[in-house]
């Protein structure tokens, strides 16, 4: 290349002097743009997949090879160059601005998402590789060649150090990775619309090129507005771990986060389990159960949409039925259909001995003649904070389940932190016995929790379980009796019975709670 | 912009305060729901005021005839069961038996149409024992005797809660922000409650007891019904706004009065009677999804047989020999149906029974009659599709706006423990103004559309997106919802002549007492029954 290939004629931009200095600015935005996109592709692949090493240095290949790829491919571009580079800027602002969105949902959604990923970064890549050389080409009836070179390669590094610096400091912490891709698609938008006015001398119609940007940037705008609703930048301060989805149901806020090589299930808030050390608490909620009484074949689940409980439940080869009841219709779907879900639960709810019902387990508890009764209940729902979950833990609640059973059950209960919380866990299990059961407490490690308390309890009397199966992750038999020991800081306090009509748990949980946050 | 909003509010606001204000939105107001106008047949009451219908044929012979079928008259009717004594007939002039505890029913839930509770009774008060056991209410009876309920028929927790200051907060009292002064106030109140709850005459009764004729009649008890409430607050220096207004909400609530048009007495015993002993907590409360239309279908169930419906009495006249005849409009039918009664169980409020009895009419003196007035309310049903936006402590059972002329609304699915989803709303108003019969008719001559728009700005006080939820919107209104204990009432010559058997007519009817309980409307049937069973042996 030399000065002199530089002077060929060339279409519509002979004669009309095009504003240089505006189109540098363009340059330091685009580059701006394209490390932006660069930065979310690696930064949501470290989140989601781990190993951020491996991810940024895969998303930074496959992305410099791609703008390669693009630089290339400029040269088969002859006519019609601004044209062209409006439509670029509207490709990369479609392409970048919802790549973060897409990638999140592939995630949720589809078992794809590293194809998707690289997809993504190849498609944006090349896309920005292309913006450079079609802009110097438009610029270089106007400048000189070196200072062209000069100018656009300094602003373009520039442009990338100034998006490397805002990223890490101001835009995650601030806006998160979906709105921070949507932005920087809004303003590659913003760029093509303003390139419609620098380089209207060269364009063709200009009402159709405009109303395209109008269009693009009104569905990223929209895109923006809809974030919210994906993301509340005020959770992103909540969760230590990016959220990966969330959807608010008629019920609660589900919000699910990923991050350290787990993920994590929260319900308005309150963690319901991680991937990391769920097995803990689903092994020791479920299986001294059926050591109590082996060969169970109806089993109850009340709340744990999840399936995690089901999936203990069905390591027992005796069960014939499941029944699980679950409030939230958006939960039991989630854990059927989202791939990490079902990966997690190994697909317990799609198990053809499963039944799920979607109601306020006390409501059917009561109303349902459907159902024979259950050898084992699973008594799993979220911690008594509300008066609507607290109902959940009364005598009502206990007495109606009871009806339910046989007359040699057993069930077992979620009783939050026996240490956190000593009083509200004692409160649960002086109400099981004020229903009329026999209980037998016992606690252990969920790390992601603190230490865990449930109560085993039975209509009838029963002795401490010693045995279970072999081959769990977490519990044998020995550890299945060291449980039943209570130490000094979380043994039995008095404790008021919780009824329908004082709901005394829901003030001791709250306030006992209150000291730990 | 936003001074426009804030004036239409205040503006709306006060006009809620008078409580026909609905009327001036009547013409701008388009719901985007429907609903029902109920209410007492209004042309009925004119057919028996002018007189003018028609002779029945013949005059069916009867034992004892129960005209009305409200609380009073069905526990009359009860009461006959219980004793095995079947010669008698009940007559009641709407649809459906249970005056002011009737209830609706629609796909969502079942609903009170106006009374909606009963304080959870002590041993003591047998008869309403006796009646929640039959229903079923009672699980058992501790060492002492004393009923123990059934956790899922008392209020579930929590309870009440009352919106100001732009949220909600739990109780009907707001404790926070109250001054040192209010709390010494508060707590001065309720240790004069606590010193009458420790109360006893010379007899050993109580100074407040339900229902009240097993109370006490000593001069210092009765003392208390020469001056109004507000008086007797005043007298005790009690000045503090936030305990005013909650006695206030408590004798509009009970009693449809307000703190000047009260007996100091029935002030009192709103809060002393609730009470076992000085320093407990009021007794808890009782209910149902259908409000008190739980105990009626008891009470209809035991005495379905005997009763007739749209059987409006018309005339009642005693005879010479003794017996009583009745003329009565049957309703479905149009035409006229007489008895002939060895006994008259009149079980309606007194001024009705001057209009259907000519001779106690003439007997009494008009003067007589108005010594009973009685208070309009507007209960309104609404259906939401789901749970409206709203802040601060979550949905109670009673759930009351501070700045409201309304009485806020109770939530019929509470019991029934649906947290989610439809539900049905009762809302409560209470024509408390000084001249009921002006606000009766002012109430009379509501449309639909004007009572919706008074609720429905009522309620968007607290949730400004309620209109989005309603699905229907059914208003009742009741002329005669419950007679007022204006003070010198409760111990008046009037009332004590009111009670007395007329001709072979007995009277039961909670305007008897004074006030509108379901305690003393049972107490009153039950003794005129007595009564009647006294006389045949």
């Amino acid at each position: 290349m030399d000065d002199s290939e530089s002077a060929a004629p060339q279409g519509s931009t002979e004669g009309t002097p095009l504003n240089a200095s505006l189109l540098f600015i363009s340059v330091f935005l685009i580059a701006a743009c394209g490390l932006i996109y660069e930065l979310v592709a690696g930064t949501l692949a470290s989140y989601l997949l781990g190993d951020s090493v491996l991810q940024f240095s895969t998303v930074i290949g496959v992305y410099l090879s791609a703008m390669g790829l693009g630089s290339y491919l400029s040269k088969f571009i002859h006519r019609g160059l601004a044209q062209r580079f409006v439509d670029l800027e509207l490709a990369v602002a479609l392409v970048g601005g919802f790549s973060a969105p897409i990638l999140f949902q592939a995630f949720a959604h589809t078992h794809a998402f590293r194809p998707t990923l690289y997809t993504l970064v190849m498609a944006v890549g090349t896309l920005v590789g292309l913006e450079i050389p079609i802009l110097m080409r438009i610029l270089r009836h106007q400048v000189k060649f070196k200072d062209l070179v000069a100018q656009v390669l300094t602003l373009d590094y520039i442009g990338a150090l100034a998006a490397s610096l805002l990223f890490p400091l101001l835009l995650m912490p601030k806006l998160g990775l979906v709105r921070t891709s949507l932005l920087f698609g809004l303003l590659n938008a913003a760029v093509g619309l303003w390139s419609t006015f620098l380089l209207k001398s060269q364009l063709g119609p200009l009402r159709m090129t405009r109303l395209r940007c109008v269009v693009v940037i009104a569905m990223l705008g929209l895109g923006l507005a809809g974030a919210h609703r994906f993301t509340l930048a005020m959770e992103e301060e909540i969760f230590s771990d990016e959220i990966v989805y969330a959807k608010d149901s008629p019920y609660q806020r589900i919000v699910m986060t990923r991050g350290r090589g787990s993920f994590q299930l929260f319900l308005n808030g309150n963690l319901q389990f991680s991937s990391a050390d769920e097995y803990r608490y689903h092994e020791a909620l479920v299986h001294p159960t059926f050591a109590v009484k082996p060969g169970a074949k109806r089993i109850l689940v009340c709340g744990g949409g999840d399936g995690l409980a089901v999936r203990e439940i069905l390591k027992h080869s005796g069960v014939e039925r499941v029944v699980l009841v679950d409030l939230d219709p958006a939960m039991t779907q989630m854990a059927t259909q989202m791939p990490m879900m079902r990966d997690l639960n190994q697909g317990a709810l799609l198990d053809p001995r499963v039944k799920v019902v979607n109601a306020d387990a006390m409501i059917w508890i009561a109303e349902d003649r459907s159902e024979a009764p259950f050898d084992i209940a699973i008594v799993d729902f979220p911690d008594p904070n509300a008066y609507a979950l607290g109902k959940l833990y009364t005598t009502r609640f206990y007495k109606l389940l009871k009806r339910r059973l046989t007359p040699d059950a057993v069930v077992s209960v979620q009783s939050t932190s026996p240490l956190m919380a000593r009083k509200s866990f004692w409160c649960i299990n002086t109400t099981l016995e004020a229903a009329g059961f026999q209980t037998r407490p016992y606690h252990l490690a969920v790390p992601s929790f603190a230490v865990w308390g449930f109560v085993l309890a039975s209509p009838r009397p029963f002795d401490v379980p010693r045995k279970t199966l072999p081959d769990l992750r977490h519990l044998s038999d020995e550890s299945m009796t060291a449980m039943f020991a209570f130490p000094k800081d979380m043994d039995r306090v008095p404790a008021e019975v919780n009824r329908l009509d004082n709901q005394v748990l829901v003030h001791l949980y709250t306030s006992e709670w209150k000291r730990w946050s | 912009m936003e001074t426009v909003v804030v004036k239409r509010r205040t503006l709306l606001s006060t006009a809620a305060a008078l409580p026909l204000a609905g009327l001036a939105c009547r013409r701008s107001r388009r719901f985007p729901f429907g609903g029902e106008l109920l209410g007492p047949s209004l042309d009925l009451g004119h057919l028996v005021r002018d007189g003018a219908l028609p002779e029945p044929d013949h005059f069916q012979p009867i034992g004892v005839l129960i005209a009305g079928g409200g609380i009073a008259g069905l526990s009359a009717a009860w009461h006959f069961e219980g004793a095995g004594f079947r010669d008698y007939l009940l007559l009641e002039m709407e649809s459906e038996v249970g005056g002011t505890s009737r209830s609706g029913q629609n796909g969502v839930s079942a609903y009170p149409l106006a009374a909606h509770y009963v304080p959870a009774p002590t041993k003591e008060i047998g008869p309403l024992v006796k009646l929640l056991d039959e229903c079923g209410v009672i699980e058992g009876y501790d060492a002492t005797g004393e009923p123990i309920f059934g956790e899922q028929d008392v209020v579930r927790s929590p309870d009440e809660r009352i919106f100001f200051h732009g949220q909600w907060w739990e109780g009907l009292y707001l404790h926070a922000g109250e001054s040192p002064e209010d709390v010494r106030q508060y707590q001065a109140f309720f240790r004069e409650i606590d010193r009458w709850v420790a109360w006893k005459d010379s007899k050993e009764r109580k100074a407040f007891a339900l229902p009240r004729s097993k109370g006490s009649d000593a001069p210092e008890v009765r003392a208390l019904d020469a001056l109004s409430f507000k008086a007797w607050l005043d007298a005790r220096g009690f000045t503090s706004e936030r305990l005013l207004w909650l006695l206030d909400y408590a004798v509009r609530d009970d009693f449809g009065s307000r703190l000047d048009t009260t007996s100091a007495w029935a002030g009192l015993f709103y809060f002393a009677a609730r009470k076992q002993g000085p320093g407990e907590e009021s007794r808890p409360l009782l209910t149902w999804p259908e409000g008190n239309g739980f105990l009626v279908h008891h009470l209809l169930k035991c005495c379905r047989e005997r009763v007739r419906t749209g059987h409006a009495v018309t005339r009642i006249e005693p005879r010479a020999d003794g017996t009583v005849l009745v003329t009565a409009w049957n309703t479905r039918e149009n035409r006229a149906v007489g008895f002939l009664a060895q006994r008259v169980i009149f079980a309606g409020p007194v001024q009705m029974a001057g209009r259907v009895i000519p001779a106690l009419r003439e007997a009494r003196g008009k003067a007589f009659f108005e010594a009973f007035p009685a208070t309009p309310w507007l209960v309104a049903n609404l259906t939401l599709r789901n749970r409206p936006k709203e802040h601060g402590f979550p949905l109670a059972w009673d759930n009351v706006i501070r700045h409201s002329a309304g009485l806020g609304y109770v939530v019929a699915t509470h019991q029934s423990l649906r947290d989610h989803g439809p539900t049905v709303w009762t809302y409560y108003h209470a024509l408390a103004g000084p001249d009921p019969k002006a606000d009766w008719l002012k109430l009379a001559a509501m449309d639909w559309r004007a009572c919706a728009a008074l609720v429905v700005e009522d309620l968007r006080k607290a949730h400004p997106d309620i209109e989005a939820h309603i699905a229907r919107l059914d208003v009742m209104r009741w002329g005669h919802a419950m007679i007022r204990p204006r003070p010198g009432l409760l111990f008046s010559p009037e009332l004590e002549l009111a009670r007395q058997p007329f001709r072979n007519v007995h009277f039961a009817h909670s305007d008897l007492s004074g006030f509108a309980l379901f305690e003393e409307a049972q107490d009153h049937g039950i003794r005129a029954a007595e009564e009647v069973m006294a006389f045949r042996g």
